[in-house]
């Protein structure tokens, strides 16, 4: 009960906390202009000549890869360098629920970004008839990937007071999860590498994962791949926080 | 209410607390005195729950810091040094998050911020940004915050520091008014507000305790009776300010 009640009191004070600055808006209008530009510019959405959402869905572990760690790595960050952690900390509070809480605003931000780009959807069902099932499950899919890279970062934040620190370590570390399913990457190992490190390699990786999802196929091994990658570092970032106490 | 046997914490090499024990109990206003340096803030980080001590016990209500965290920090409130609050929070929204994170809701948190808000005079700038606030408004959004909850302990770090005069002389007057009922540790530089609210005084130099009783007590060691005089030959300066160098 009071766990729950301490990740909801969480959540809600730091998802305001989002729109009490500039900072949401200013994230919300880069992420849809980014990922607007990528999918028409880059993308040749309009000469594919498919009605689907595939080259949209395919930018999104770039943008992400950017975007995210912009967001999570003022998480922890922040309240070490304006010294409300020592507040939050001596609240009764479990040190799990706080990181839950935080990283439930972050990602109900990411989500809040993510639906804005309906108009892509609407733009698709206005040109042809796509297969919307497949869209949700990227849709679905993208958000739980965006989770991944927020509980990355927002593990990365606690480890450090300094923002810019804990942006640029967040990107290098996303950036290995996202490029190991990469076929540039598994080319190079392809030749030599016995294959099963290379399926390893690739079966850490947010690509391959988000890749199949993007087929339509909800498939349980590829939730549970994000989830555990969630939840386990959601709980390396409560056991540095504890180690702060200790430290 | 407050017990505390052989406490020591170290960081590093460095012993910032070398073996304090004392007890505060119900009716005692009691203050830390010493230079800057001296274990102070780290012995209250440590009996809130921030810091893990190295060694040694604390307990609070009868519930053990360490062991019993949760339990031991709801019988607490606690102003950190500079009094940390949310910056981009208005006091009402801030001390509506403490009330509920602190399991207070509907009617009971109504009450205990209304009460807690006129005790520290906040009612002018309940709807400002804590960020536009004054120093002195920001520390009684601090003040409001530890007593939000009637704790039977508190703990205030320097509470006066960066206060105006007749600042000063409300938070006293207020911190007065709570002492029958509560055990209360405050830390100060200015050594007239322990005679003017203190109970009872600890002088701490160096991680260790070099004097203990109440301002008459210590007043009396010095021929002077000035407590300057008393602090000033029981602690260690910092360096020695060579004056004819300068010159």
């Amino acid at each position: 009960m009071s766990f729950w009640n301490a990740v909801n009191a969480i959540w809600r004070r730091e998802l305001a906390g989002y729109f009490a600055t500039p900072v949401a808006y200013v994230f919300i209008v880069i992420f849809l202009l980014a990922i607007g530009s990528f999918t028409f510019y880059f993308g040749q959405f309009f000469l594919t000549g498919q009605a689907d959402l595939s080259v949209f869905f395919g930018f999104h572990p770039w943008v992400y890869l950017f975007l995210l760690p912009a967001i999570s790595m003022r998480l922890w960050a922040e309240e070490s360098r304006a010294g409300t952690i020592e507040l939050l900390m001596t609240l009764p509070v479990p040190v799990m629920a706080a990181v839950l809480g935080k990283f439930i605003a972050a990602w109900l931000f990411a989500g809040t970004a993510l639906a804005l780009t309906f108009p892509m959807w609407v733009t698709v069902n206005f040109l042809g008839s796509p297969d919307n099932g497949v869209i949700l499950a990227s849709y679905l899919g993208s958000w739980l990937m965006a989770g991944a890279y927020l509980a990355i970062g927002s593990a990365v934040s606690a480890m450090t007071n300094n923002q810019v620190i804990a942006f640029v370590v967040s990107v290098v570390v996303c950036f290995i999860f996202t490029i190991a399913g990469h076929t540039m990457v598994l080319d190079f190992f392809q030749g030599w590498a016995p294959t099963l490190l290379v399926s390893t390699i690739s079966s850490f990786s947010f690509l391959t994962h988000f890749n199949a999802i993007m087929n339509g196929v909800i498939d349980l091994r590829d939730v549970v791949y994000f989830a555990s990658l969630i939840g386990l570092c959601l709980f390396i970032n409560a056991v540095v926080i504890d180690l702060k106490r200790a430290d | 209410m407050i017990i505390i046997e052989d406490l020591v914490r170290r960081f590093g090499n460095f012993t910032a607390v070398g073996g304090i024990s004392l007890r505060v109990g119900k009716g005692e206003v009691l203050g830390f005195l010493g230079p800057n340096g001296a274990g102070k803030s780290t012995t209250m980080k440590m009996i809130t729950g921030f810091l893990a001590p190295s060694e040694g016990r604390i307990s609070v209500c009868g519930h053990d810091v360490v062991e019993q965290q949760l339990a031991a920090q709801a019988t607490i409130g606690y102003l950190p040094e500079g009094a940390p609050a949310y910056p981009d929070m208005t006091p009402q929204q801030f001390l509506a998050f403490i009330a509920r994170v602190r399991g207070l809701e509907g009617d009971a948190a109504a009450k205990a911020i209304e009460a807690a808000v006129a005790r520290t005079g906040l009612q002018s700038v309940l709807d400002q940004r804590i960020e536009t606030l004054s120093k002195g408004f920001k520390r009684r959004v601090g003040l409001a915050q530890a007593i939000l909850h009637d704790p039977p302990v508190l703990i205030m770090d320097e509470p006066t520091d960066g206060l105006d005069p007749n600042q000063k002389h409300a938070v006293r007057n207020l911190i007065r008014s709570m002492a029958a009922t509560k055990a209360i540790i405050i830390s100060t530089h200015i050594l007239e507000e322990v005679e003017a609210v203190c109970t009872r005084a600890i002088i701490i130099d160096k991680g260790r305790i070099v004097a203990d009783g109440t301002p008459a007590e210590l007043l009396a060691r010095a021929p002077s009776r000035r407590l300057d005089e008393v602090f000033r030959t029981l602690t260690t300066p910092d360096a020695e300010i060579n004056v004819e160098a300068r010159s």
